[in-house]
């Protein structure tokens, strides 16, 4: 019999029980649904040790790295820590360092941190403000990079939280970092893949840490990154972009714009329109969306079409708080 | 034993592949679903990847692997469906799918013809008769 730890509670698992059976009979408020294996409802993490195998099928390779799996096909071979998907999260305090604009309504922020922090690039993150306001933002760095993490954030309209950001903090000031979060992140493996990432707005942040994680791996395949706004004023990064393509020859920057003046140099059109449009075959690529919900589930429903496999498709919609 | 006496003892989801058989044809039997104007609208408002993970349940099942479905489950799960008008000859589009997929793959027509047959045993489940 093995011992389940969860937050500050320990259950006994019996030996004919899954780990989603264990946590039903002491009550636990899981979600669960097919107890199949199917949904997916069940998800938990073990955040110390890697989990059976068998209890991680169907899952995403990125989920499987981060030691997520199925409760309700996980028969523990060890003692086990547990964490629910929304169990109360650990923050570290950071101190803004970065706070200046990239462009007319996006600001860069780089918070760092005493020690290491943990991520993979293309993660992201809560912060939280010191009345307990949390918002979820994209990590734009890669690990490399000495305990700093980078933002891009974007300026809402009657958002709170992205005007507290843009007004109020300042450099030197600290702020409250939750640990990294989510499964849309670069693996060094199969390096010939062709990679196409495809971003609006913000949504460069975890595309360019992600695009610098698969440079520093010596990615050999085809990388094409089509970045999208309306206007021009609102893109950034498009001088260090375009140096990269040049730096890498198997780098390929596209900046799209949707409004109708478009200035030489750009391409008109709807980022994941262009993209597609310029790729007809994506069988084998490796595929990352990060941006507005509609363009990513549009474009995952594209790119699944065209070719890849639902495995190779990684996707991070910029949900927006109501306010 | 002969072989063919062999392949009589051997379940249907065995002589198959089993789970690698489900994952192949998965990705190639979605894409074909969604590329069907007859049917497509069905999973207009669905999110992909739980989509996904309920193909290979039903792809398990019609290949006669474990499953735990039942009638009432299939009821349950296509309710709103029929009531956008789901009919047989959707039914139809899908099975064709996923005839077409299985060809792809080069399975047997024969086994073919056990996986249709064991779609057909849900057909009015489905369609909630």
């Amino acid at each position: 019999m093995y011992t389940l730890t969860l937050e500050e509670q320990t259950y006994t698992c019996q030996p004919d029980e899954t780990v989603l059976d264990t946590l039903l009979r002491e009550q636990v408020a899981i979600a669960y649904a097919c107890k199949k294996g199917t949904c997916h409802s069940c998800m938990v993490r073990s955040p110390d040790n890697p989990p059976p195998e068998a209890a991680q099928v169907g899952l995403k390779n990125t989920l499987k790295k981060r030691n997520h799996f199925l409760a309700c096909l996980c028969h523990p071979q060890q003692d086990m820590v547990i964490k629910l998907p929304d169990s109360s999260e650990f923050y570290t305090e950071g101190t803004v360092v970065v706070h200046e604009m990239l462009n007319r309504n996006t600001l860069l922020l780089i918070i760092a941190f005493k020690d290491a922090f943990e991520f993979n690039a293309g993660q992201f993150v809560n912060l939280q403000r010191s009345d307990g306001l949390t918002r979820s933002y994209s990590i734009a760095n890669t690990p490399q990079i000495a305990n700093t993490l980078e933002f891009h954030i974007r300026r809402l309209p009657q958002g709170k939280f992205s005007a507290w950001l843009h007004d109020d903090i300042k450099a030197g000031e600290t702020i409250a970092v939750s640990e990294a979060r989510g499964h849309c992140f670069y693996l060094p493996e199969r390096r010939e893949q062709g990679i196409l990432l495809i971003g609006t707005g913000t949504g460069l942040a975890p595309l360019a840490g992600i695009l610098t994680d698969a440079l520093a791996h010596g990615h050999s395949g085809s990388i094409y990154l089509f970045h999208g706004s309306r206007d021009v004023e609102d893109l950034y990064r498009i001088d260090e972009m375009r140096q990269l393509a040049q730096q890498y020859e198997n780098f390929h920057y596209i900046p799209c714009l949707s409004a109708h003046h478009v200035p030489d140099g750009f391409t008109r059109g709807r980022a994941n329109d262009v993209a597609l449009a310029t790729l007809s075959d994506l069988k084998g690529w490796r595929v990352f969306l990060c941006g507005h919900p509609d363009m990513v589930n549009q474009a995952k429903r594209m790119s699944f079409l065209k070719g890849a496999a639902l495995a190779d498709i990684y996707a991070d919609a910029f949900l927006v708080t109501p306010n | 034993m002969s072989s063919t006496q062999e392949n009589e003892s051997k379940t249907l989801y065995d002589r198959i592949g089993g789970e690698a058989a489900v994952n192949a044809a998965v990705d190639i039997f979605y894409r074909k679903v969604l590329n069907d104007y007859r049917i497509n609208r069905f999973f207009d408002n669905v999110d992909m990847e739980t989509q996904a993970a309920k193909q290979k349940a039903f792809l398990t099942m019609a290949f006669g692997g474990p499953h735990s479905y039942t009638g009432a489950d299939m009821r349950k799960g296509h309710a709103h469906l029929v009531k956008m008008g789901l009919d047989d000859s959707h039914f139809d589009a899908v099975v064709e799918s996923l005839v077409a997929t299985l060809e792809e793959l080069n399975v047997p027509q024969e086994l073919i013809a056990e996986i249709v047959a064991i779609c057909e045993t849900t057909r009015n489940d489905v369609l909630g008769r």
